[in-house]
């Protein structure tokens, strides 16, 4: 019982601890036992604080018993605890998958190291989501990023340095804004603790410095979400960082910068007038939709597969921002829901992928013709996958895509939802570009010889898989906790 | 016995478990579609069983489970999707017949995945024909269009690739941007997409705003081929002729008027659209592409697209006459379902006999044909009457309610209408007939002596040119449907 107290702390600090052990056990095979057991307990304490949050609502944790808004608090509510099942789930599979996947792209010196990396990344974002304080966040921001930045340099391909470097850059600059921003908001507020920011910032709202302070937060995560036009990081990272960084990283990363951003918005901002001042929502709006049609228009172009999806996730992003500058119930529940399906089904899509580089020695479009005779059912996960990016009924793209259309609907603007549908086209488009090659071309000469998925790859890609499919068919989990929390945050205002 | 719940789903099930099994027996052919014939004899039991609950006046049904708070996967059956199913689950037993002739005489690849993807379209199908609500009729519509695609694909060639690429383009294109957002709006406005018996739109619309859904709807039903978004049939015709015959001229041609009725029916109902004077345009609409696809048909040389346009004017005869919002020419409509399934799918039969075995595909070839292949040409004939509307087949009786319907609403375009289509269908239809018979065949130097087509394919096509006929003496069973369908 007073182990379950301290959930809150315990799905931060196990995956911390783990990186540490990791060094200094220094096998490979322990490391990895150490990474899996860490991320597999982390993803059972999130469902257990998602079972609490959903019987008892919020919960409130004093890091070292220094009570709130002096210490340090950890607050999960519906909303992070789904982020934390979401970010933890995802790190639980792609461990398992990474053992035999790094096998052929990382020396096998540097595995261990590989190990560190990824639970000090799984620290990071699980570390932002469950915090409730703000200079928190951008701590854990850091610890997050600096690892990934690794994460991604360890790719076999050189670019992968230049990768790591792009996304370092840009990835510091929005951490500065960021940390730029909460200053801003500690010295009108004189709290860092985000509830307490939230209820403090009435005072001041409409002051210079608190709407610089909304800007500067503003640009900062959404460099670390990749929002139009602030991607240019993306398509590199996703393309040249080990499979098993990238399934990861694309998602979760953006996903939980995305929840930064709402955070933010809604429950330290969200009661203030701030967002009278400026006009925030059309801003969001329109480069929601340049996201939405510049990057799916340039995905249609791509000759690699990775790059390809890199860049319909920067348009997925577009969906989700779409939803929060409605402002109401209908597009939060489809901006969190999205955020969700989009992470399992790009986390589905760039595993798949893997396995397709580990079998044809490739990903580009050329290299996988006739991939639906070469690795069939590798092939056909990626068609679902697909599927889901266009919102096809029956995936879990097609819930969010609803809630989005309902959410335009309501607004009664009926033009977004005609720009809504018109981008999920631009979508199959990309889609079936993929699908023509793996169907309608006959396999290259040089790809005879594929390699057999290993199981340790297969097994956890074809959960994800699965819950594409689960979630676009059972969705009392994924929009029953999305609309909740949406509520939540509209709470004060409603 | 199975309860009409069961059968129900059963009706999704057994071709799905048929799907399921074929690819295990991918190295035994005659064990493969052998699984075929008996799962689409299965099917077939399934639907009957449930014909006598629907003719009884019950309506059973079951909800599956609830996709998203307040939408649920929810089946029903109702005389029109009763119909429909009859119709397909009935074909789909001759279509394997067919197919095996046909896909063995003409060595084609893949013959697993054709099965597969042609037992999965026929699942879908069933969900069509059975849902209870529009939005699990467009999960399964959708799911039909992504089954088909591997079909109308099957080559594999550059032709088939742009053939795939129009087919999905435009059937997912129509159903996205413009079906989707009226369901949405839909739902939201009347807080369900049930249908029901007299609509759920009453009182919740302006004219305008329910004449501009309903275009939303028509034209979102890509499958339905209204005009100008009927470019995929005539595209779709790169599949094997099978594929032409049960799916572009059964399944998934008709799951897309068959949508247009239940929408026009089941979701606006006759009065609200008839008080609004909201479905006049759709006459007209449909008029013209009856017209216009009728002139097309007349002016193809190939056997397979003067087929594909004489569809598109077809289905047009069934959204016009629901349009019409008649009693009469609804059950013209819904006749007219079963009657131009049977005949234009006998039609292709022949087109894919007549290829297997002379390998001819224009009508400029036909000359003689028929003295060599007296059956197929000779189906082929009766099929064609029934397209013209002719007695002893059965096209004359739907277009004889039809016709009714449009005088008693003294629809005069709408009567004008029919009566040219069908000169103009006499026009491009009994040319063949007339080569085929009565013009001698060209003196062939090569000399390819060829008789019929193979047997399999022959029993198909006799039995659906019989069913034609038959439908014309004994339209009970369709007649009564579709009566219930107007005074439930």
């Amino acid at each position: 019982m007073n182990l379950l107290s301290h959930l809150p702390a315990l799905q931060v600090v196990i995956p911390l601890i783990a990186a540490p052990l990791t060094v200094l056990l220094r096998r490979r095979s322990v490391a990895f036992a150490v990474a899996l057991i860490a991320s597999w307990a982390a993803l059972a304490i999130a469902v257990l604080l998602w079972l609490q949050v959903a019987e008892s609502g919020t919960l409130s944790y004093a890091i070292g018993s220094w009570p709130a808004p002096w210490g340090i608090e950890y607050r999960v509510d519906r909303l992070n605890s789904f982020i934390l099942i979401l970010v933890s789930g995802i790190a639980a599979l792609v461990l398992p998958y990474s053992r035999a996947s790094i096998e052929a792209e990382v020396p096998p010196q540097q595995h261990y190291l590989f190990y560190t990396m990824f639970v000090l990344c799984l620290t990071g974002l699980l570390g932002i989501a469950i915090t409730g304080d703000a200079f928190n966040i951008f701590v854990f921001l850091e610890v997050s990023s600096l690892s990934a930045y690794v994460l991604i340099a360890l790719g076999r391909d050189r670019r992968a340095l230049f990768a790591a470097y792009q996304y370092l850059l840009m990835g510091s600059i929005g951490a500065t804004f960021l940390v730029i921003g909460i200053g801003l908001l500690y010295l009108m507020t004189g709290t860092l603790n985000l509830a307490d920011m939230g209820l403090r910032i009435a005072t001041v709202q409409g002051t210079r410095p608190v709407l610089a302070a909304l800007a500067f937060i503003t640009v900062g995560v959404s460099l670390k979400l990749a929002l139009f036009p602030l991607h240019q990081w993306l398509p590199n990272a996703y393309t040249f960082a080990p499979s098993a960084v990238s399934a990861f990283l694309a998602a979760t990363a953006t996903k939980v910068a995305v929840y930064v951003l709402l955070r933010f918005y809604f429950s330290v901002f969200g009661e203030s007038a701030v967002f009278a001042k400026l006009p925030m929502e059309q801003m969001m709006l329109l480069l929601a939709l340049a996201g939405m049609f510049a990057a799916s228009t340039i995905a249609i172009f791509q000759t690699d597969l990775k790059r390809l999806f890199a860049y319909s996730s920067v348009a997925q992003i577009g969906y989700i921002i779409l939803g929060m500058s409605f402002d109401s119930v209908s597009g939060l529940t489809a901006s969190i829901v999205h955020l969700f399906n989009h992470g399992v089904t790009k986390g589905a899509i760039y595993m798949l992928l893997g396995c397709v580089a580990l079998g044809m020695g490739g990903t580009t479009l050329a290299r996988v013709q006739g991939l639906g005779k070469r690795m069939p059912l590798t092939s056909f996960g990626i068609v679902i996958g697909g599927l889901s990016l266009i919102g096809v009924p029956g995936t879990a793209g097609f819930v969010s895509k609803w809630y989005l259309l309902l959410a335009a609907l309501e607004k009664g603007q009926w033009w977004l939802v005609f720009m809504i549908v018109l981008s999920s086209l631009l979508a199959a488009v990309y889609v079936w570009r993929f699908v023509e090659a793996a169907y309608l071309q006959e396999p290259r000469k040089d790809t005879a010889e594929v390699a057999a998925t290993p199981w340790l790859m297969s097994i956890p890609t074809a959960i994800l898989v699965i819950a594409i499919v689960y979630f676009g068919l059972d969705t009392s989990f994924t929009i029953g906790t999305a609309s909740d929390a949406a509520a939540a945050l509209l709470g004060g205002r409603r | 016995m199975l309860t009409a719940e069961q059968a129900i789903l059963a009706g999704m099930a057994v071709p799905l478990v048929g799907a399921l099994l074929i690819p295990l027996a991918r190295r035994v052919p005659n064990l493969r579609e052998g699984i075929t014939l008996v799962t689409a004899a299965a099917l077939l039991a399934c639907v009957l069983s449930l014909l006598p609950v629907v003719l009884s006046g019950a309506r059973p049904g079951l909800v599956l489970f609830s996709l998203l708070p307040g939408l649920q996967i929810a089946f029903k059956v109702e005389p029109l999707g009763m119909l429909f199913a009859l119709i397909a689950s009935g074909l789909w037993i001759v279509n394997s017949l067919y197919s095996m002739g046909y896909m063995r005489s003409n060595k084609e690849a893949n013959q697993t995945r054709f099965y597969v993807c042609f037992a999965l379209a026929i699942a879908s199908t069933m969900g069509i024909a059975f849902s209870s609500n529009l939005f699990t009729l467009f999960i399964f519509y959708e799911f039909l269009t992504l089954s088909t695609y591997p079909l109308v694909t099957h080559h594999g060639t550059e032709k088939a690739r742009d053939g795939g690429r129009v087919y999905l383009g435009l059937l997912l294109s129509t159903s996205t941007v413009l079906l989707l957002p009226a369901l949405v709006f839909i739902w939201y406005i009347a807080g369900t997409t049930d249908f029901t018996v007299g609509g759920i739109l009453a009182d919740k619309l302006g004219p305008t705003e329910l004449a501009l859904l309903l275009a939303l709807c028509v034209f979102g039903i890509g499958k339905a081929a209204l005009m100008p978004f009927h470019r995929w049939l005539p595209a779709a015709m790169v599949a094997p002729t099978p594929v032409s015959a049960l799916l572009h001229a059964v399944a998934v041609v008709k799951a897309g008027v068959f949508s247009v009725v239940k929408v026009i029916v089941y979701v606006f109902g006759f009065d609200t659209l008839a008080t609004a004077g909201a479905a006049h345009w759709l006459v007209a609409v449909a008029g013209f592409t009856i017209i216009a696809a009728s002139v097309v048909a007349l002016k193809a040389n190939n056997l397979k697209r003067r087929l594909a346009y004489s569809t598109v004017s077809q289905l047009s005869y069934v959204i016009m006459a629901a349009a019409l919002l008649a009693p009469l020419s609804l059950i013209g409509a819904v006749l007219h379902i079963a009657v131009h399934a049977v005949g234009k799918i006998t039609l292709f039969f022949a087109a894919g006999a007549v290829y297997t075995a002379s390998h001819k595909t224009e009508v400029s070839q036909l000359d003689g044909i028929g003295r060599r292949m007296p059956w197929t040409m000779g189906a082929f004939a009766i099929a064609a009457l029934s397209m013209i509307g002719l007695p002893p087949a059965a096209g004359f009786i739907s277009k004889w309610y039809m016709l009714s319907g449009a005088m008693a609403t003294q629809h005069w375009l709408a009567v004008t209408v029919i009566v040219v289509s069908t000169l103009l269908n006499a026009g491009y239809f009994l040319p063949i007939i007339y080569r085929a018979f009565f013009v001698a065949p060209p003196a062939d130097p090569h000399g390819h002596p060829h008789g019929e087509a193979p047997l399999l394919m022959v029993i198909a096509l006799t039995t659906t040119a019989a069913g034609t006929v038959l439908l014309f003496f004994f339209p009970d069973v369709p007649l009564e449907l579709a009566r219930q369908m107007i005074s439930p």
